[in-house]
């Protein structure tokens, strides 16, 4: 495994590289088309250089474990906004996740629907490119449109367009008080009602998720409220009215901890862990969830579900080798859990549509001319 | 203003050119006089113009796609306009190219508020994509203050902010999917109803592009509910350290206001002696705004008016009602006017990190004396993105180029501290040759890669973004 311990040497290393590469941060998410090629670690380009707590900025190398990150912005009260999801449990993987690795899968958890994915919470980046070029985009600031936005593009390229060496994120206060509405026995359809009511409402939802089978075995949907505590009393009280006509039994829990966990157990689909089968993540309209959801259990009568997002996030555990993607589908399907044949067997990103194949190929070309980034991990 | 020589070849053969859009459209939508294609000579940066060899009005994708397939085959350069409104030169033509606007497509194609996103024709203003779901109670977020005006095509091309971008984003973040038409013609859709990529984040970079990949002719916007409120509160300090300290401990404390907005004395005054809001006699007065219902929007009142007074403000101005709201930010609203009174202006965009508020403004000052122009600061403080209005006199011979000279010092000013050339405006003409200060030549040339893909024949709007000494090799290689 190489490591290097400076920007130059893994630029370097890159030039100097013959053979495909496998870029890991802390190898954590192995997800994706399974590369073949000598593991190069961003492990050693560590440490938080910038942190502006009254700028809401920071700034790290690409290898700096994310729990660092997370422990030097809650010294200060704050957080990144965009909640990554941990994939140990799911993907019973151990190590390490680092902040670079957050970015090149652009992962995003349940706050995503009010605050954004990671990539809205990215600022700028440093990266080497195929060919072993230090490049830089974006910056430290909040609002930038200098040029193109390759912030962007980079943010979930999986290490197939560079090798990110820093990154700079826009960071969050944390909150004063947290709620959560727990709407206890809603099908599928009357959830997903639910939550659009409740990300439709003025009250700034933060988290709307459901799950068909809960903690204790019955359909729970849950909705967050995050803020000032005369905030979250008021809007949890009405969330708690407006809801009322879907007819489920409602609670509202005030416990920081208990909210928490509720959201942990939400945000690494605790649901889906060490059940087997595949694990798929499929984005959608949110009101297409639950249709998507009876098609896929007139097949598999005992698929394990979870919704995020509102309904537009489905988690799906099916058995091994099936794709999903034989079902109609407005948006994308991911495989995120299966093992080393059926992810070298079945695509685990979503087959483009032939012009936008052809962009990406192109795109490719030109940062990673020689295919030697992590190649075909995200398809051909 | 360097604009590449026309191509001789192109300018030859107009009337084929035109003739053949016409087999395409309607013949109202091809204007090809020389009389009438000055209506397109140029946008919001009106010091340059350039009457285009043509400019046609598309009603449709199709429509768009057609005309695109003709200027491909016959190499003509597409410059692709919203409203006109850019401010960094966006849409300015160069005499051989066809100006494609999409001011006929304002279409609401899809409105669906149970998953929260209305779908679009791109020539649609900003305000009136709120318009459309206003009655339901739901808005779009981004609010560039030329929002009555401005098409989402141009909010898509420049990835447009506003005053409240603070609490909601910039067009990137609003932003779900986009129907795109490529420079050969092909219409590509992208992205939609739903969250994020499923491969890479090709929405994101065409988002800000500034027309150079593609001319984006509908697109999947998120919309949100209202807030049950909002109220601003007025605060002066004697001095611009102070205020960026207060905006600072506000951010810090964990409270995010939807704005924060800055104005210094220079720019006070002038609002004062135009529109007589009231303001009081400082250095510095902030506007800060949060929402929420009424007890809601007390509570962080408090909070912030607490902060404040550990400043020892000049003046905490509370508002009671929606009229003293209004006259609070009367002036703010007034400012460009105010300085438009008293002369021409340019307004710049650059963004700096915030706690380098107090420097910028004590170098601009300095600056301000060295060239012998006036300037007032206007500010999204929370993000800091500044809008310094640099007062100067067209007809006075040279005081034009006085005026871009300072405002590029003031630019670099942005980026050595930290920040960057443009914050919401886009890069245009305006900005073009500055790019090598904020980026090393293989970072601009990655971003070339990425038109090259796109389009490899460098015909959408070939002469803006990158310098054209930078771009040249790019654009005559295609030629």
């Amino acid at each position: 495994m190489m490591t290097p311990t400076t920007e130059a040497e893994l630029a370097e290393l890159i030039a100097h590289a013959r053979d495909p590469l496998w870029i890991r941060g802390g190898g954590t998410r192995d997800i994706g088309t399974p590369v073949q090629g000598a593991v190069l670690s961003t492990a050693g380009l560590s440490g938080v250089s910038l942190y502006e707590p009254g700028a809401l900025t920071v700034v790290a190398g690409a290898g700096t474990p994310l729990a660092d990150v997370e422990a030097t912005l809650a010294a200060e009260g704050q957080r990144l906004a965009f909640e990554p999801m941990d994939h140990r449990g799911l993907l019973g993987t151990t190590g390490v996740s680092t902040i670079g690795g957050v970015v090149a899968g652009n992962i995003s958890g349940p706050r995503r629907i009010q605050v954004g994915a990671c990539r809205d919470s990215l600022l700028g980046v440093r990266f080497v490119d195929g060919v072993g070029r230090v490049l830089k985009n974006g910056g430290r600031v909040m609002k930038n449109v200098t040029g193109y936005d390759l912030v962007k593009l980079m943010a979930g390229s999986w290490g197939t367009l560079g090798v990110l060496t820093e990154v700079s994120l826009k960071v969050q206060a944390m909150p004063e008080a947290v709620g959560c509405v727990l709407v206890n026995g809603l099908s599928d359809e009357d959830a997903v009602a639910a939550m659009s009511a409740a990300l439709g409402s003025p009250y700034d939802v933060s988290g709307a998720a459901h799950a068909p089978c809960g903690v204790d075995g019955h359909p729970v949907t849950m909705i967050r409220i995050e803020g000032l505590e005369a905030s979250v009393a008021y809007r949890a009280a009405k969330l708690k009215e407006e809801l009322a006509k879907f007819g489920g039994d409602m609670v509202v829990e005030r416990d920081a901890n208990k909210v928490a966990a509720g959201w942990a157990w939400v945000r690494d689909a605790a649901v889906l862990q060490g059940g087997g089968g595949d694990v798929w993540r499929i984005s959608v309209k949110p009101s297409d969830g639950p249709k998507l959801v009876a098609q896929l259990r007139a097949v598999f009568a005992d698929a394990t579900v979870l919704y995020d997002w509102g309904g537009g996030l489905v988690w799906v555990q099916v058995p091994e080798g099936t794709d999903v993607r034989l079902m109609p589908l407005q948006g994308h399907a991911t495989l995120i859990g299966a093992g080393d044949v059926t992810r070298s067997t079945v695509s685990v990103f979503q087959p483009e549509p032939a012009p936008l194949a052809t962009l990406s190929r192109g795109l490719r070309a030109k940062f990673d001319p020689r295919g030697i980034l992590n190649p075909g991990l995200m398809g051909a | 203003m360097d604009m590449p020589t026309p191509n001789p070849e192109v300018l030859a053969k107009k009337a084929r050119i035109v003739a053949r859009l016409k087999e395409v459209l309607p013949a109202d939508a091809v204007i090809s006089d020389e009389v009438e294609v000055r209506a397109y000579e140029c946008d919001a940066l009106t010091a340059y113009r350039c009457p285009p060899l043509a400019a046609v009005l598309p009603a449709s994708t199709e429509e768009v796609a057609a005309v695109l397939k003709i200027c491909h085959a016959e190499h003509v350069p597409v410059v692709p306009r919203g409203a006109g409104t850019s401010l960094a030169g966006g849409s300015m033509p160069t005499a051989d190219s066809v100006i494609l606007g999409v001011a006929r497509m304002s279409e609401v194609l899809e409105t669906d508020y149970e998953n929260r996103f209305i779908r679009v024709q791109t020539g649609r203003t900003n305000l009136s994509v709120s318009g459309a779901v206003e009655e339901e109670g739901f808005f779009y977020a981004p609010d560039p203050s030329s929002q009555l005006a401005c098409a989402i095509a141009g909010n898509i091309a420049m990835n447009s902010g506003g005053a409240h971008c603070l609490k909601y984003g910039v067009t990137t973040n609003n932003l779900m999917g986009v129907t795109i038409v490529t420079m050969e013609g092909e219409v590509v859709e992208i992205g939609g109803a739903y969250l994020d990529a499923g491969g890479l984040d090709l929405l994101g970079v065409i988002c800000g592009s500034e027309g150079q990949l593609g001319v984006v002719t509908e697109a999947t916007l998120r919309i949100l509910h209202m807030p049950e409120g909002a109220r601003p509160v007025l605060m002066g300090f004697d001095s611009n350290e102070v205020a960026g300290q207060c905006v600072s401990d506000i951010i810090k404390a964990g409270i995010l206001p939807v704005a924060i907005e800055f104005m210094d004395r220079p720019c006070i005054r002038a609002t004062e002696a135009f529109a007589g809001a009231g303001y009081p006699d400082c250095e510095a007065l902030l506007i800060v705004e949060v929402e929420g219902s009424d007890e809601e929007i007390d509570a962080q009142l408090e909070r912030i008016l607490a902060i404040a007074r550990t400043h020892n403000p000049v003046e905490l101005r509370e508002s009671t009602s929606a009229d003293e709201s209004a006259r609070i930010w009367l002036g703010r609203k007034s400012a460009f006017g105010a300085m438009g009174q008293i002369n021409d202006y340019m307004c710049l965009d650059g963004t700096i990190p915030v706690s380098q508020l107090p420097y910028v403004l004590r170098r601009i000052g300095e600056l301000s004396k060295d060239y012998g122009l006036d300037v007032g600061n206007v500010f999204h403080a929370g993000d800091g993105n500044m809008h310094p209005l640099i007062l100067f006199d067209a007809n006075k011979p040279g005081d034009l180029e006085k005026c871009e000279a300072f405002g590029a010092d003031i630019l670099r000013l942005c980026v050595e501290v930290g920040g960057c050339l443009t914050g919401e405006h886009g890069v245009g003409i305006e900005k073009r040759d500055l790019m090598v200060d904020q980026y090393l030549p293989e970072d601009l040339d990655i971003q070339m890669a990425v038109k090259d893909v796109f389009d490899p024949k460098w015909l959408l709007n070939p002469a803006k973004v990158f310098p054209l000494a930078a771009s040249e090799t790019r654009r005559m290689a295609a030629e």
